[in-house]
């Protein structure tokens, strides 16, 4: 156990220090970063998706909050260090607080996943309707649809004069990605991790062995609402604005088909799916033939009836049927009950 | 006493197009448990429907109420027989497959029609109430919904065609076993659910400026409302619809549209919380 996981632990740190030198001689860093950006966001919903069982529909909102409490305390600070901290923390805490309130009152998945969109509705409509100047934070004014331009930017902590932007923010927002996926890993292997992979699987059983299955949820649901909001902040960096359109079912709906693709119940599947689908995304922009929309809708409907493992696991099985040295069996995710 | 008039009307206004916009989602959910993130899109094309049939010279009343339900019942059928089919009883994949369809009606739309805003004018003049304006085709559409939960009833209740599918919800491999087809029966039922679904779009698109997205406006709202109804079909969307529409319109007045709207949403999570099942799993039990 001890040694397989500093194994681990090397491999995912030569993989991505691999990855985040050699990617930006393939794709330039503009586009790269919000690609691992997306990566992130993806990975908080395949945490508490693939890993808890926990469908969310409104993972769009937590990216969200993270961006609209960054852009607000950055206005109000005019500094960067205490607002990315403010946005992981306060999208965490709203996060708890919902959490708690549909998993101590013991709501069914159908229930959650509407309760959670419904959420994400509330928000944005409430950011679309704040136009007026009477909407102000400190001296941020929330601005409606137009959204909160022109806000400090990321800086070196302690000098708001030295910005973080180019390249030197792909390689922030890439090696965050890195620590984020260090730490996924480490509370996947963790007692806890493991004790959330137990309630995916039979959440009756591991309430009957004595876990507080309702803390230990809305434990996990803020931890990945806290990832989003990490990814929702240096999003707002990247793009320099802040927009109800981050709150909208759109973006929810990528989420869900980003986790979908790449595959569930894995920790790279999300984050593959994520860059892999918004780089498709980027391309077909490009061209004006046939609608975006339609394209990543077909592509749900198609993996959702053919491929409803997604593809990492598919290929992961494909090796192992290749006959390859295999140390253990494949982790087969099983689908969450419905009930 | 003008002012509560319209008040009143408003009220019942508001209540009636939940009901419009939650029915074709009572039959499919409801009944089916088929979770059809897609029925905004329905709606959105029954509104196409329209528009498309009025540019060509139909009567706008012909158009709203027959062929907007039969050209989205279609639609529904098609979608039933090449995706929905294959997803019974796996809820959160259908609630996936027919997200994507939703994506895939969007892209086709804006493909089709163009992401512009369309319309038609309401076909029913308004009248005045002493100092106030009140539109006469809100009157209409409270009309239809009556008319529309009465029909219900009468075909659930009345018919044997009603019963038939009622039984095959409750235990298909029973209907099976008595010689009907579960097959063709959920088939059906899609399609009538889909075609309700054509009815309210097209009975809302005067009063809208309707573009390919304007779905995603109704999603919501006819979920928590089927939701919040619970497992008794027509008595469940009548008192959740009561109680949204209510509450919306008094916030409304009370402070303004959006904070009506937030309040409507809010008072939804705080019933789902309350009553995790929905109203009629505490009061009308039993009923339809």
């Amino acid at each position: 156990m001890g040694s397989s996981a500093t194994r681990e632990v090397v491999l995912i740190l030569i993989v991505s220090a691999l990855l985040i030198a050699g990617m930006p001689l393939l794709i330039g860093t503009y586009t790269l970063t919000v690609l691992v950006i997306y990566g992130m966001l993806g990975l908080s919903l395949g945490l508490i998706w693939g890993f808890g069982g926990i469908l969310c529909f409104g993972q769009a909102a937590f990216f969200g909050l993270g961006a609209y409490t960054y852009a607000i305390s950055a206005v109000n600070i005019g500094e960067s260090t205490l607002p990315m901290i403010l946005a992981v923390l306060v999208t965490a805490g709203f996060a708890a607080l919902l959490g708690a309130m549909m998993f101590y009152g013991r709501l069914g998945d159908v229930y959650l996943g509407v309760i959670t969109l419904v959420v994400t509705l509330i928000l944005f409509k409430f950011m679309n309707s704040t136009a007026g100047p009477q909407y102000v934070i400190g001296d941020a004014r929330l601005g409606g649809f137009n959204g909160i331009p022109g806000f400090q930017t990321l800086n070196v902590p302690g000098d708001p004069g030295a910005y973080i932007w180019g390249d030197s923010l792909y390689y922030v927002c890439a090696v965050a990605l890195a620590v984020v996926f260090l730490l996924v890993s480490w509370l996947l292997r963790s007692s806890f991790g493991r004790i959330a992979v137990g309630i995916r699987e039979n959440e009756t059983r591991m309430a009957l062995m004595g876990y507080d299955v309702a803390a230990r949820k809305t434990v996990l649901f803020s931890i990945g609402a806290a990832i989003a909001g990490l990814s929702g902040a240096l999003f707002a960096n990247w793009a320099e604005i802040v927009t109800p359109t981050l709150f909208s079912l759109g973006q929810s709906a990528e989420i869900i088909i980003w986790c979908i693709v790449g595959g569930l119940g894995t920790r790279l599947g999300p984050i593959l799916g994520a860059a892999g689908l918004a780089y498709l995304k980027f391309m077909l922009g490009q061209q004006s033939a046939i609608d975006n929309t339609l394209i990543m809708g077909l592509v749900l409907v198609l993996f959702v009836l053919f491929l409803p493992g997604g593809l990492v696991p598919a290929v992961a099985s494909l090796w192992a049927a290749g006959g390859r040295l295999r140390r253990r069996p494949v982790r087969r995710m099983r689908r969450p009950r419905h009930g | 006493m003008d002012i509560s008039f319209v008040i009143l009307v408003e009220m019942l206004y508001a209540v009636a197009s939940l009901v419009l916009i939650s029915a074709g989602l009572a039959v499919v959910f409801g009944m089916m448990k088929v979770i059809n993130l897609a029925h905004g899109e329905f709606m959105m094309m029954g509104g196409y429907a329209t528009i498309t049939a009025v540019g060509l010279g139909v009567n706008v009343f012909v158009a709203m109420l027959i062929i907007a339900p039969i050209v989205v019942g279609l639609i529904g059928l098609v979608v039933e027989r090449l995706v929905i089919r294959h997803l019974y009883g796996r809820l959160i994949d259908t609630m996936l497959a027919t997200w994507g369809l939703s994506l895939v009606f969007i892209g086709l739309a804006t493909m089709i029609f163009g992401n512009t805003t369309t319309g038609i004018s309401t076909p029913i003049t308004g009248f005045a109430v002493g100092g106030y304006q009140v539109s006469g085709y809100n009157f209409f559409i409270i009309v239809v919904a009556v008319l529309l939960v009465i029909a219900m009833i009468a075909v659930l209740k009345g018919t044997r065609a009603g019963l038939i599918a009622r039984g095959t919800m409750q235990r298909s491999d029973m209907a099976a076993a008595l010689g009907y087809s579960p097959d063709r029966i959920y088939m059906a039922t899609f399609f009538c659910g889909s075609a309700l679904s054509g009815l309210a779009g097209a009975i809302l698109a005067p009063l809208v400026g309707l573009v390919p997205s304007s779905g995603g406006a109704y999603i919501a709202e006819a979920f928590i409302t089927v939701i919040a109804g619970g497992p008794s079909l027509i008595a469940g969307l009548v008192s959740s619809a009561t109680t949204f529409g209510v509450v919306n319109q008094v916030f409304t007045f009370a402070i303004s549209p959006v904070i009506g709207e937030v309040a409507l949403l809010i008072a939804a999570v705080i019933l789902l919380r309350a009553m995790p099942q929905g109203i009629t799993s505490r009061f009308f039990r039993g009923r339809l």
